[in-house]
């Protein structure tokens, strides 16, 4: 376990200590903020009976964020290391390889989630300035901080698999980026057919990803959405893993 | 310590080891010697536990390295090629992170560190960060993180490799003051190295071991074909006629040299010493005689001499 600290410690700062990591913060708080701006101004002209949160994620920047900011975190995890040799000196000392998958998916998502932060504020300064006192509830920030960590986790574990297949950091983001907007056209695709449809495939209704965001950020946890996210997430670790024990039977 | 048996491994097109096997004693210093590509890091790398051989075994300490992979890896010490770092991190932050990794308490990760960063001597930059810093003293790093959780083997990848003399040695110097409390696996194609730190000598050449011996018995098995150059003044006939005489001399050379003196290239025939008979005949004659040397043989020829049928193959 202290090896795993250990590795911990090490990738979170490197996330944290490199000019990388605080673009990206920033990156992220721009957008937000951006959105922030819009919706300030749209609820000025007319009201509104949607959740705040829900209202926030049904712009498109949630998924801007989703599809862009993912792919840049987890390039540098395994590709660097395999780049720079680094990766030779780390898997010749006694760590397992379930060890360092998990610590680098874990700092990964930390670091997601702390660059989420800034939405917190921009929420709460949203009530402050309002006259109701339940423009913000605690379900409902709760749900949506749920849903930014289960899709957060989903495409990070599909950065961490890009970034395992390739030396080249480029190539990973290119690769995860491109799995990205394949969940993503296939929850379009979900969403489009109807729901009656008969023609319509069970398996697709997971894979709206729309609807789901929607339902966490109104405060509604679906056990079979979190469910889903966190069996692909562990499928694609389970991936990263089989790709850095094949340096043994390769 | 060490015992390699009929280790091969193969790339995907090419053989990098093939059929390789020696045994390395416990406080050795043993340098792997060869070209480029003469497969000394596959080798290491499969001794290190980064990646199986594809027949064959390898055994550290009586542990066979794919197995028990774990517990081998906690015994060893390894630098591999060029040394990689984490340009990021600071030097002591970096050497606690990885004794941490290697398994050390924090208590005793701290110790080690200072122990390590003295015996390497890096006590003057414990702050700096490691991209800062200069090759030697990055190389430094490196030594420093092999030996942090007290190795009983260490394994070093052309360790010298892109230093400048002062820091070669002092690199020297301190792997040779590894042997005895540890057992030094190193590779190298700088020849001198080897002579001076290397108890041992595995020359590899094409994947396979074509030598094993210390320095000096390598240079012995040499001696034998030794030329013998002798430079004396006498008529350049009556020198040719003496040497076509003499039953020893299997093939000579002679070259004017300034004045009236004669330079002779002798080549014995094997196992003899020619310098008693030439020194005799020009006592003899009369003649005088003003040099009379035995080319010591380097272990670069002998490296030369070993390496050569193969690479005559190829032509």
């Amino acid at each position: 376990m202290s090896i795993f600290w250990a590795l911990l410690r090490r990738e979170l700062s490197a996330f944290f200590f490199s000019l990388t990591g605080y673009l990206i913060i920033a990156v992220v708080t721009l957008l937000t903020g951006y959105n922030f701006v819009v919706l300030v101004q749209k609820l000025g002209t007319d009201p509104a009976t949607m959740p705040l949160t829900e209202m926030f994620f049904s712009s498109y920047f949630f998924w801007l964020i989703l599809l862009l900011v993912p792919p840049v975190i987890t390039m540098r995890l395994f590709a660097l290391e395999k780049a720079s040799g680094t990766f030779e000196t780390l898997m010749t000392t006694p760590v397992s390889d379930v060890q360092v998958v998990a610590a680098k998916f874990v700092a990964a998502l930390i670091f997601y989630l702390v660059a989420w932060l800034p939405l917190l504020a921009c929420l709460f300064l949203m009530q402050h300035f309002a006259r109701q006192s339940s423009t913000l509830d605690a379900g409902t920030v709760g749900g949506m901080y749920l849903g930014i960590f289960l899709t957060g986790g989903l495409f990070l574990s599909l950065g961490c698999f890009a970034s395992s297949l390739t030396r080249s950091q480029m190539a990973s983001a290119i690769i995860s980026f491109a799995g990205g907007v394949g969940l993503f056209s296939l929850a379009y695709l979900a969403k489009g057919v109807p729901v009656n449809d008969p023609e319509r495939p069970q398996v697709l209704a997971y894979f709206n990803l729309f609807d789901q965001v929607d339902d966490f950020t109104r405060g509604v946890v679906d056990s079979r959405a979190v469910i889903f996210y966190a069996t692909a997430a562990f499928l694609f670790l389970f991936l990263t893993l089989r790709v850095v024990e094949s340096r043994r039977w390769k | 310590m060490i015992q390699v048996t009929n280790l091969t491994k193969r790339y995907a097109g090419c053989t990098a080891v093939n059929d390789i096997s020696f045994t390395v004693k416990r406080g050795e210093i043993v340098g792997l010697l060869g070209p480029n590509g003469a497969g000394k890091s596959t080798t290491m790398r499969i001794l290190s536990g980064f990646m199986p051989a594809t027949s064959g075994t390898a055994r550290v300490a009586g542990l066979d390295v794919f197995h028990d992979s774990g517990e081998v890896r906690r015994r060893i010490g390894y630098m591999p090629e060029n040394n990689p770092l984490y340009l990021e991190m600071r030097v002591s932050e970096y050497l606690k992170f990885r004794a941490r990794l290697k398994g050390l308490s924090w208590r005793s990760a701290r110790q080690r560190v200072s122990t390590v960063m003295e015996q390497c001597g890096l006590t003057d930059v414990p702050r700096r960060v490691i991209g800062q810093l200069s090759k030697g003293y990055r190389q430094r790093v490196g030594l420093a993180d092999a030996l942090v959780h007290e190795p009983e083997l260490i394994i070093l990848d052309e360790p010298t490799i892109g230093l400048d003399p002062n820091q070669i040695r002092s690199v020297r110097a301190l792997i040779k003051s590894l042997a005895g409390s540890h057992t030094v696996l190193i590779s190298t194609h700088i020849l001198p190295e080897v002579e001076m730190m290397c108890g041992r000598v595995l020359i590899m050449l094409g994947g396979r071991v074509l030598a094993s011996d210390t320095p000096e018995n390598l240079q012995r098995r040499m001696a034998g074909g030794s030329q013998v150059i002798a430079e004396i003044a006498a008529p350049v006939d009556q020198l040719r006629a003496a040497w076509e005489d003499l039953s020893e001399v299997e093939q000579f050379d002679v070259s004017p040299s300034d004045g009236d003196f004669f330079r002779c290239a002798l080549t014995p025939r094997v196992g003899c010493d020619l310098r008693p008979a030439v020194f005799a005949l020009a006592c003899e004659r009369g003649w005088i005689m003003r040099e009379l040397t035995r080319s010591r043989h380097s272990l670069e020829d002998v490296y030369v001499q070993v390496t050569k049928p193969i690479t005559g193959d190829g032509e």
